[in-house]
């Protein structure tokens, strides 16, 4: 077991200096390179990122203090908010997305799986086929369709929500159902067909044949194996939620760190979009690794030695 | 009725699917004493298990009694409600299932699946539920219980998990234990022991079984009485004696004929039975056999056999027999 | 077919009579053996929501590949003084026309912001969206189904060292690096378009180029990974070995044997890659990197109407149904034909 944790975190760590040395050399193809000379930017912000990256120097060099640098958490100065470091934006920015984030891989879960399991138990009644039809449009609608229709309908026409930032409650709900809308679909679906495997298993039957009643077999027997290809979507999921954030993020003019990477990209800010992505992908790495072990503990057939 | 611990008459049974009703029980009868064990032999589709399983309520989904008595224990399953049987699931009659394998839930250990089974039918405190385990562990031949208590399914070998869901079954100390193709999933080797292991605690324990099985072979040294199920109908039924030395049944025959002899030091064919099996969804007016049957007669296409009495516990449904019975009497006449 | 035997009939000598074989005959029925293709084909065309779904996928298409080349207006034309109409009214200056006698044909979706017809620019912003989609899911099959089919075939090492290459390239986040390599790429690229011979570059535009290259690198690995393994249960069976024994080459093999045994798992996820393709590139086109004005997208459509959405919902609601309904149509269709080729019936 220890060594399958160990295996898995080096292949995390892999990816993560993967991406950061694509970033790197990606940003360089830019010419003149990612600290390149700009009007707007000040002259100590200038020489202070020329003198620690060393811009003279070769490549490979740079190469080295950049990374080395990022290795501590250290991406340099923003190019376009004034004297703001990078890792300083970050900071700043990650927290809103974070409980963004967090509220909805919560509620889709909590939506999802009872969503799913209730399908399957209905099989083929209309309870199901309602359920399908919902959990096959929220995997089909595209994330700024939702956002956008739901921002229309209840923020513009009917005028019930309010439609920009995050400064109370209430601000919450059209941001984190759009956000949700996506994976609580996907965990229906996903759940229902597990469900579905699993009632026709054996073992379900002899859990009846004891004198189980459906609901003890149900809750006990069924729902502990249904639930074991969820969690390995979690992984993917909090991807998705990342990405999913910027378009929420834009759209609902929200703080987050989703939506200054997009503006970062729109307004050219080389170090704030490296330094972005290197902490986003090694975000996104790191939790799927866990995930992937986690399973590992709770599945026992896969017990590794 | 009293006589008997499980007494089954007439029954019918259909499922009711997207496709049509198709008739898997078309008036099956049969019983079994305290202490006895009773063989139901029949290919797939026979409707071997869908009876047992309707004795312990568990027909799956589409199915549905359409007609008979079901009296198991002094109890009218009939008009059993849902919870009543849950109370003698698993306490007053168990079933093994065929595959091992796949019976058993994965994602838990033996102890627990065998200590739920306990603390849902007694009064036992789990301490006590957990001696009961390891008892019942060493009572079916596992040896280190304390050790396979703690362990998954899937460490153990498929003879190993068909002991444990034999424990199971033994939990609570059912008069009747119904073993659905018990060996099938096993090794030959494995079979013997878990036949000899059933037939030790039946010894033992003084329980019915009733033996659901493909395999002559494995009736043979079990079984006091026999019923050969063909098509969703008991087609002879007698004692284990009567029906291997004097098989009355063209199928019984046909069953019989097939099995290849180790003992033949010339090369012979095997002798296989003609033709496929029925139609459930359509069941042909006559005997459902017939098709296949080397003394097909006209009558036997259109028309169902009635059961006739060869001996004081042997009986069987061919129309051979009525036919010597009208000859007899053309003869009388004469 | 009489279920019950009369209750007093009388036995006749002709009953006992042996039955002929013809009589036996008559009373087995075998239903007859299907093909497969046959049999899926069957099982499609009893899906209604399948069906439905594949006549929507059909009016879509002619919608968005026939229509606009018989429709009055293009969709980069800037009418003076149409700006912002609603749907099915007309400008003042048109008004003019139509007094005078002339046939103007109505802005059935209104305008925009620069007075184009909105509805010949949806149509051909989903004419794009589908090609794109299309296209990348053609690159997907390829790519993925070549490298995963030879990775499976040959096993040992070479097996390995692509399968760790492709758990690397599934545990990047795509949607970081699509982002990173169009932006990065968009220079170069531009530099590249101005040499001769690669104008082309400049009308389908930078971005798009990029999202192809990018669906070329990174989205394939899901495909790779499915064909691997059907390519490794396929590889046991005997009519490989029987293959080779007559001398067949490994080439030979794969083509003929292993894919096209897979072709029905191919086929589904083909169709199932598409909206998610569309998906992609509609997010993308969202976000400002998508296709080159004046070329609409679905997705840049939808991010342009965000401004005006107050007082004009209509450019909004127009792109964002019809992207929703392409994507749901393919994903219904996907999902019926997987159930037409799958063996284990869900009944």
């Amino acid at each position: 077991m220890a060594k399958y944790i160990l295996k898995r975190f080096m292949l995390a760590a892999l990816t993560v200096f993967v991406v950061a040395s694509i970033t790197f050399f990606l940003m360089n193809m830019v010419p003149g390179g990612p600290f390149v000379a700009e009007k707007s930017i000040s002259e100590q912000a200038q020489a202070a990122l020329n003198e620690k990256f060393g811009m003279d120097k070769p490549l490979i060099v740079q190469y080295k203090n950049y990374m080395l640098s990022a290795a501590h958490g250290d991406f340099g100065l923003s190019l376009k908010q004034r004297g703001r470091t990078v890792a300083e934006i970050i900071t700043s920015k990650f927290p809103v997305s974070a409980r963004l984030g967090g509220i909805s891989v919560v509620l889709s879960l909590l939506i999802g799986i009872p969503l799913g399991s209730i399908a399957a138990l209905n099989r083929g009644r209309w309870v199901d086929d309602l359920i399908i039809v919902i959990a096959t449009c929220g995997i089909a609608f595209p994330s700024f369709v939702i956002c956008t229709v739901g921002l229309y309908i209840f923020g513009v026409y009917l005028g019930w929500l309010p439609t920009m930032g995050l400064t109370t409650p209430l601000h919450y709900i059209l941001p984190v159902f759009a956000l949700a809308f996506y994976p609580t679909a996907y965990i229906t679906r996903l759940m229902r067909s597990s469900m579905l495997d699993v009632i026709g298993q054996d073992y379900m039957r002899t859990a009846r044949a004891k004198g189980l009643s459906q609901h003890v077999s149900l809750f006990k027997h069924a729902l502990r194996n249904a639930i074991l290809p969820v969690i390995t979507y979690v992984g993917p999921m909090l991807a998705y939620t990342l990405t999913g954030s910027m378009v929420v993020e834009k759209i609902f003019v929200i703080p987050g760190l989703g939506g200054q990477f997009v503006s970062s990209i729109m307004t050219r800010d080389y170090t704030v979009i490296m330094g972005t992505t290197i902490f986003l992908a090694t975000l996104v790495i790191m939790m799927n690794a866990l995930v992937d072990i986690v399973y590992k503990f709770v599945d026992p057939r896969i017990q590794l030695k | 009725m009293k006589e008997y611990l499980v007494d089954i008459r007439n029954e019918r049974l259909s499922f009711f699917t997207p496709a049509g009703e198709v008739k898997a029980l078309n008036d099956v009868s049969l019983h079994v004493r305290e202490g006895e064990v009773l063989g139901i032999v029949g290919e797939s589709g026979s409707g071997k298990s869908v009876t047992s399983y309707s004795l312990m309520g568990l027909t799956a989904h589409p199915g549905r009694l359409v007609g008979g008595d079901l009296y198991f224990n002094g109890h009218y399953i009939n008009e059993m409600s849902e919870r009543e049987m849950q109370k003698i699931r698993g306490n007053e009659v168990s079933i093994i299932f065929q595959d091992p394998m796949t019976s058993l839930n994965p994602v838990f250990t033996i102890g627990n699946q065998i200590r739920e089974v306990i603390l849902l039918h007694t009064n036992k405190t789990r301490k006590e539920a957990n001696d009961r385990a390891r008892e019942l562990l060493q009572l079916v031949g596992i040896n280190e219980p304390d050790k396979r208590l703690k362990q998954y399914p899937h460490e153990l070998s498929g003879g190993m998990r068909q002991r444990v869901m034999i424990a199971i079954a033994l939990a609570c100390e059912p008069k009747l234990l119904i073993a659905d193709e018990p060996t099938t999933a096993l090794d030959v080797t494995i079979q013997a022991q878990i036949l000899e292991l059933m037939r030790d605690l039946k010894e033992k324990l003084g329980m019915s079984i009733i033996l659901i099985t493909h395999d002559l072979g494995v009736v043979a040294g079990m079984c006091d009485h026999i019923a050969v199920m063909y098509a969703g109908k008991v087609v002879e039924y007698g004692t284990t004696d009567e029906i291997f030395y004097q098989p009355s049944h063209e199928y019984t025959k046909g069953l019989l004929r097939s099995i290849p002899n180790l003992n033949e030091r010339e090369h012979k064919r095997l002798v296989p039975i003609e033709g496929l099996p029925v139609d459930m969804l359509n069941p042909p007016a006559g005997c459902p056999f017939a098709p296949r049957c080397r003394s097909c007669m006209k009558i036997c296409l259109s028309s169902m056999p009635n059961y006739t009495q060869v001996s004081d516990h042997h009986s069987s449904a061919c129309w051979l027999l009525d036919k010597e019975k009208f000859e007899r009497q053309a003869e009388g006449q004469a | 077919m009489a279920e019950k035997n009369l209750v007093s009939f009388q036995l006749k000598v002709e009953d006992f009579l042996p039955a002929t074989d013809a009589e036996k005959q008559s009373l087995t029925q075998m239903r007859p053996g299907v093909s497969f293709w046959k049999d899926a084909m069957r099982r499609m065309k009893k899906n209604k929501v399948a069906m439905i779904s594949l006549c929507v996928i059909l009016i879509i298409m002619i919608f968005s590949f026939i229509l606009p080349s018989y429709y009055p207006y293009h969709y980069g034309q800037q009418i003076q003084g149409s700006e912002y109409l609603g749907p099915m009214t007309y400008s003042p200056q048109e008004q003019v026309r139509i007094d005078a006698g002339e046939k103007v044909f109505p802005h059935i979706l209104g305008t925009d912001n620069l007075g184009r017809d909105y509805a010949v620019r949806v149509m051909v912003g989903s004419r794009i969206s589908l090609s794109v989609g299309l296209i990348a899911a053609g690159i997907i099959l390829v790519i993925g189904s070549i490298y995963g089919a030879v990775s499976g075939f040959f096993g040992g090492w070479v097996d390995l060292i692509m399968m760790r290459i492709v758990d690397i390239i599934y545990t990047v986040p795509d949607i970081l690096l699509i982002v990173l390599i169009s932006f990065a790429l968009k220079d170069p690229m531009q530099t590249l378009a101005e040499k001769p011979g690669f104008a082309w570059i400049q009308t389908i535009g930078v971005n798009l180029i990029s999202i192809f290259l990018v669906f070329a690198l990174l989205y394939w690995v899901g495909m790779a990974r499915i064909v691997r393994s059907q390519v490794l249960t396929l590889k046991q069976n005997e009519y490989v070995t029987a293959a080779r024994a007559l001398g067949a080459g490994s080439g030979r093999i794969i083509r003929k044997h292993l894919l096209t045994n897979s072709i029905g798992t191919l086929i589904v996820m083909t169709t199932l890659q598409i909206p998610s393709a569309i998906f992609t590139e509609s997010f993308l086109s969202f976000l400002g990197l998508g296709v080159a004005i004046p070329l609409p997208s679905l997705g840049s459509l939808a991010s342009d109407a965000l401004n005006g959405l107050n007082t004009y919902p209509y450019l909004l609601l127009a792109p964002a149904l019809l992207i929703s309904l392409i994507i749901l149509s393919f994903n219904l269709f996907g999902d019926g034909l997987r159930d037409a080729f799958d063996p284990k019936m869900k009944s």
